[in-house]
């Protein structure tokens, strides 16, 4: 198995989504899509965002890798199938800014898990706030890339803990890759450097 | 040494004085004239005397007539966002559908409200020196400038997907940053920074810069009429500085992802580096952490000239305080004065 989700890594990241396809169909009839997801697609997804992040991919394969994912995960998996996870209940935003491409590379991968998240598009942070209540979001990831737009993160948290205390804040995008301590001092959950890091934190919550 | 003489000498690899300074403020001119961001960059009179004030109070080796990242696409009748405290951003995309490009003409540079502003500032930064302070003007390159023109995504699918349609349009961005480039030099500009973040590998992998980014450098840059500065916007360059070094450009701006004696060494005295004190972090800085840093700087890149110290990004954010300005300003001062410290 290491072999395939090596081999899928590398059919990502040259882009050939023929072979990702193939390899998959290869060891389909053995596992559940569900289970293809996270022994081969997660893992594949997980270490692109390791190599992103120590320099040695970059952003246009992680966009594109995400993009092949969901395509192909999306046949296995139809966004109505029941099979889908629909928990814990999330949603992803831009926040006081136009710039999408950081949102659609995390929203892409957790789909890709098999996850169902709401896109909200770009929201301030009063829209942002009635959105997750009027929801009943667990989860709200947010991407910024301006600075500004990164501090504002603090306005939804100071509302959110009166609106709604439980829902956990994850933060992702350049601000957050420069300076490694912002998004504590944001009161957010958690950060992401990439769609994986995404998945990692959804798993992890899971277990608790 | 004047601030030119300053600059020209580490750019010739030679220790000048001291360390030269870039202090990339853009959004702090508003500041010194008690103005709001959209107020001050909607005259070159207010930005050239925001350059002239802040250059007065730091000290610094430049003017940046940089006003905001979408003043191009606003050339092409884009519509720009202002923040109360932040750069303003490109709204909607001018580009909606790929096969639009075929139809495209670029804008003259003549007469384009937006740009004529921004030659207003340099032609009367260019007349106001007591001494020769080196003017830097700023362009986006063809490559980078499609993220605003259609979107980060749709351009990312054009450029694996459409490849001719792709050609297209860098044939036609090509023209107009070429005359958007010389008419800030015969406006009085010493040197363009080529901003091109999309041929970092921070965003391309170097394979794909090879076919694009670096061709594209190459015969804008050829094009330009006086020398270049090739700049990340915090992307990383350490993989690609062999290929930056043949594009035809002196000097390169790297990011804070990247260990600056490192991407020193890589240079090997073909490439002056600009860099890359981090403008995020500078936000909240102490006084100690900012003598710190621009100390670590000059430590692992000042030696033998061939660098300017300057932020990683291109633009220190509104968020940074003067105090903190000033302290990275006194710190390359003293600390930055040739013989260095051993």
């Amino acid at each position: 198995m290491k072999d395939i989700t090596y081999r899928f890594e590398k059919a990502l990241l040259n882009l050939d989504k023929v072979e990702a396809r193939r390899l998959l169909d290869r060891v389909g009839n053995n596992f559940k899509p569900l289970d293809l997801v996270s022994k081969i697609v997660v893992p594949a997804l997980e270490r692109i965002g390791d190599a992103w992040q120590d320099g040695s991919v970059a952003l246009s394969q992680i966009y594109m890798s995400g993009r092949i994912c969901e395509q192909l995960i999306d046949e296995l998996l139809p966004p109505s199938s029941d099979k889908r996870k629909h928990q814990p209940k999330m949603a992803i935003a831009v926040l006081d800014d136009f710039h999408f491409l950081g949102k659609r590379i995390v929203h892409s991968h957790i789909r890709s898990a098999g996850f169902e998240i709401k896109d909200y598009g770009r929201k301030t942070v009063d829209e942002l706030v009635s959105s997750i209540t009027e929801d009943d979001i667990d989860v709200i990831f947010i991407s910024t890339l301006m600075y500004p737009s990164a501090l504002n993160v603090q306005h939804v948290k100071e509302k959110l803990s009166v609106a709604a205390p439980k829902v956990k804040i994850v933060v992702g995008g350049a601000p957050f890759n420069m300076d490694t301590k912002l998004w504590q001092q944001v009161g957010a959950d958690a950060m992401g450097h990439d769609g994986g890091e995404a998945l990692k934190y959804i798993n992890k919550m899971m277990e608790e | 040494m004047t601030s030119l003489q300053r600059v020209l000498t580490t750019l010739g690899q030679k220790e000048p004085d001291r360390v030269p300074l870039f202090l990339l403020l853009t959004m702090h001119g508003a500041k010194e004239l008690g103005m709001s961001i959209k107020e001050y960059f909607s005259k070159g009179e207010n930005v050239a005397e925001g350059q002239i004030r802040l250059r007065k109070k730091y000290g610094h080796d430049c003017y940046y007539a940089f006003f905001y990242a979408p003043i191009e696409v606003e050339a092409w009748g884009a519509e720009v966002i202002y923040l109360e405290d932040g750069p303003p951003n490109s709204g909607n995309p001018i580009i909606k559908d790929a096969k639009e490009i075929l139809k495209l003409s670029p804008p003259s540079v003549k007469g384009n409200a937006a740009l004529e502003k921004n030659l207003k500032c340099i032609e009367i930064l260019k007349t106001s020196g007591e001494e020769e302070v080196p003017i830097v003007g700023v362009v986006m390159s063809p490559f980078s400038l499609p993220v605003m023109q259609m979107g980060f995504e749709k351009y990312l699918l054009l450029m694996y997907e459409e490849p001719e349609i792709f050609e297209h349009l860098m044939k036609i961005n090509e023209e107009f940053i070429v005359s958007w480039a010389n008419a800030q030099l015969e406006a009085g500009a010493t040197a363009i920074t080529y901003f091109d973040p999309v041929s970092s590998t921070s965003i391309i992998p170097r394979e794909l810069f090879l076919k694009t980014g670096y061709q594209i450098a190459k015969r804008t840059l050829a094009r330009i009429n006086g020398p270049t500065a090739v700049h990340m916007a915090s992307g990383r360059c350490l993989p690609i500085i062999d290929d930056l070094a043949e594009v035809g450009t002196a000097i390169v701006g790297t990011s804070v992802l990247e260990d600056l004696s490192e991407v020193k060494a890589a240079c090997s005295k073909l490439l002056t580096v600009l860099g890359n004190l981090n403008g995020i972090e500078m936000c909240r800085w102490t006084k100690k952490e900012a003598e710190d840093a621009v100390k670590s700087a000059i430590v692992k890149a000042a030696t033998g000239g061939g660098f300017i110290l300057s932020d990683n990004h291109g633009e220190i954010p509104f968020q940074v305080t003067d105090e903190i300005i000033m302290t990275i300003a006194e710190t390359a001062r003293s600390y930055g004065k040739y013989p260095l410290k051993k």
